[in-house]
């Protein structure tokens, strides 16, 4: 079984137990705080004077558990990390968001769940607080529109993680984050013998063991590693639908399931000259256009819109790919013929990104489908397997005429649909939301 | 005692707290649950946005529709209410209760610092709620959604928002210590 489950990653009035997963996870959620003595603002705000560290400790230990567990599922192969919402980075928005809800922690005593735990338990200022959230959060939704474009864009890099900024393996960050909160458990008990005048002496001795078992699973974690780009390229499974009209009755519907391996093999994976062009005018779909071959050939000749991502650099925009925003986002790649497209495909169906699909022949079939009545391109006889087919007058980049067919021209293209749209989670449908 | 017990889920003899590292051992077993199963981690503000966006709709239908934010959310017939966090929010919800039930805290009372009066406390509380889930908003997410959840997944983004939340807590804790000391 892979997870996360597919079912579960939304909640749909189609099944549901959606909901009640959601909400069993919420009540866990909301009894861990409030056991964790997080209805009682004093207890939350004494964080911020150093004389109780309650808030640091549940929080980094949640954290590094959770971590140490996410990423030792990952690295075990359990857990598609592809399908787990990663907060995208918006680094402005953060960082004012972050100072605001800072103030608002300090004069008002609580977080958004934790004043749930609170108002539901009878407390009137985690009432109040619950209150004034509403209101805060409908301010925020009248507000928004002055500064829209500074939300939206302003430091955005997409879904990137910290092993990404730092350009280490990602086990390397467990432990280095698992090693900042044991620091930072032993500081703050310092902080709260000095400021709380806490007797250390009292405190459980299993937290030492537990501190060590911690260490432990981040080591294993870093052991592990990553699964490789081939062991995910191979676990990597497509869904086809086949529907046969039946006279009289309800047509029947086969489902077939390709690994990535048989999508090339039966072809599944190629899109038609045509079929790729069409898709521009698809209301349906957005096409990216993405020229794996070498800037050279690039600025020879290339289809208008296409954007140059020489192979050897492909990996490099993965973390971009990811987060394209649009839900209905189909990557087209193409190199002169097919075999360094084919390579680009499995490098980013290996890195779980979607709707990926190859041009058929590469440029020199669109040429030879779209330019046949070009004068200016003759054939190159020399060409071999993947080089350009064609022998250019002047390195015209997208300006020839078969660079972008006319749409009125080639209004009526017949072509096998290839492209099946599978919908990514939506952008907005995770975190908080 | 156990008299007393029976009486009423409310007024039961108070258990104290669990150990913090107990807690956040837990709290951590949930987070990576809850990503496990749903590959969603956990959160609450964005359903404060949500039942807002929902009242905004019903009063005002034609505004939801001329505001981008809220149209994401309440736009046409979509009902804002279909997103987990819903049923994850009242879930938390109904857990704190739970838990304030199991461990004898259900209580109507107002914590508060030791030297200012209940309406101060129920003023700064307010505000604070406004305050906090304005920039909740804003960061797109809050101490659940984007320190929590964020950083347990390592997203670079959260990390910031993190720091940016305690720096801002411990930036203005001293100008406001009379609330708390």
């Amino acid at each position: 079984m892979n997870f996360p489950l597919p079912s579960f990653i939304a909640v749909s009035a189609a099944n549901p137990w959606t909901y009640v997963l959601f909400a069993v996870i919420g009540f866990a959620f909301g009894y861990t705080l409030e056991m964790s003595g997080f209805g009682d603002s004093r207890k939350l705000a004494a964080q911020f004077y150093f004389t109780e560290l309650t808030v640091l400790k549940v929080m980094f230990t949640a954290i590094a558990v959770a971590m140490v567990l996410l990423f030792g599922a990952v690295g075990l192969g359990l857990l598609d990390f592809s399908q787990v919402w990663v907060n995208p980075t918006y680094l402005a928005s953060g960082i004012v968001g972050g100072l605001i809800m800072g103030v608002g922690f300090i004069v008002g005593g609580f977080c958004p769940t934790t004043s749930l735990a609170s108002a539901s338990t009878g407390k009137i200022d985690g009432m109040l607080f619950m209150l004034g959230g509403f209101v805060g959060a409908f301010l925020f939704g009248e507000t928004e529109q002055y500064f829209t474009n500074w939300y939206n864009n302003a430091g955005y890099f997409g879904r990137v993680t910290l092993d990404q900024v730092f350009g280490i393996p990602v086990g390397a960050v467990v432990l280095i984050v698992v090693l900042m909160a044991l620091f930072m458990f032993w500081g703050g008990e310092q902080l709260e013998r000095i400021f709380g005048k806490k007797d250390l002496a009292k405190e459980p001795r299993l937290r030492v063991a537990g501190a060590v078992a911690l260490f432990a699973a981040a080591v294993a974690v870093l052991a592990i590693g990553n699964p490789s780009l081939e062991e995910r390229y191979n676990k990597v499974t497509f869904t086809r639908t086949e529907t046969i009209p039946q006279l009289n009755a309800d047509p029947i519907v086969n489902t077939y399931i390709y690994t990535a391996d048989e999508m090339l093999e039966k072809r599944l994976a190629f899109t038609s000259p045509a079929e790729a062009f069409k898709a521009k005018y698809n209301q349906s779909m957005n096409p990216v256009y993405l020229d794996v071959r070498s800037e050279a050939d690039y600025n020879l000749y290339h289809i208008e819109d296409a954007v140059n991502v020489p192979l050897e650099r492909v990996l490099e925009i993965v973390p971009v790919l990811l987060s394209e925003p649009p839900a209905n986002t189909v990557f087209i790649l193409m190199s002169n013929d097919e075999t360094a497209a084919v390579d680009a495909w499995k490098l980013l169906v290996g890195s779980s990104v979607q709707n990926v699909y190859i041009l058929e022949g590469g440029v020199n079939n669109w040429i030879a489908f779209f330019g046949k009545d070009d004068k200016t391109l003759r054939a190159d006889p020399n060409a071999g397997d993947d080089q350009l087919g064609y022998l250019f007058p002047a390195a015209l980049g997208s300006r020839y005429e078969s660079c972008s067919p006319d749409p009125i021209e080639y209004e009526k293209l017949e072509f096998e649909q290839k492209i099946k749209l599978q919908l990514k989670r939506d952008k907005s449908g995770g975190g908080c939301g | 005692m156990t008299t007393q017990t029976k009486k009423s889920i409310f007024n039961r003899p108070e258990k104290p707290y669990v150990h913090p590292y107990f807690g956040g051992v837990v709290l951590g077993v949930v987070l990576f649950l809850a990503f496990f199963l749903t590959g969603n981690g956990l959160g609450s503000s964005g359903a404060t946005s949500r039942i807002d966006a929902l009242i905004v709709d019903a009063v005002s239908p034609s505004h939801v529709d001329n505001n981008p934010y809220l149209l994401k959310m309440a736009g046409g017939d979509k009902n804002p209410l279909d997103d987990w966090i819903v049923p994850l929010f009242f879930g938390a919800l109904l857990g704190g209760f739970a838990s304030g039930a199991f461990n004898g805290r259900l209580k109507l009372v107002t914590t508060k610092g030791p030297n200012i009066s209940n309406r101060t406390r129920w003023l700064m509380a307010f505000l604070g709620g406004v305050l906090f889930l304005y920039g909740a908003r804003m960061a797109r997410g809050c101490t659940s959604g984007q320190a929590l959840s964020g950083g347990a997944t390592l997203s670079a983004g959260s990390w910031v928002v993190m720091f940016a939340i305690f720096g801002g807590a411990y930036g203005v804790a001293y100008f406001v210590r009379k609330l708390w000391n």
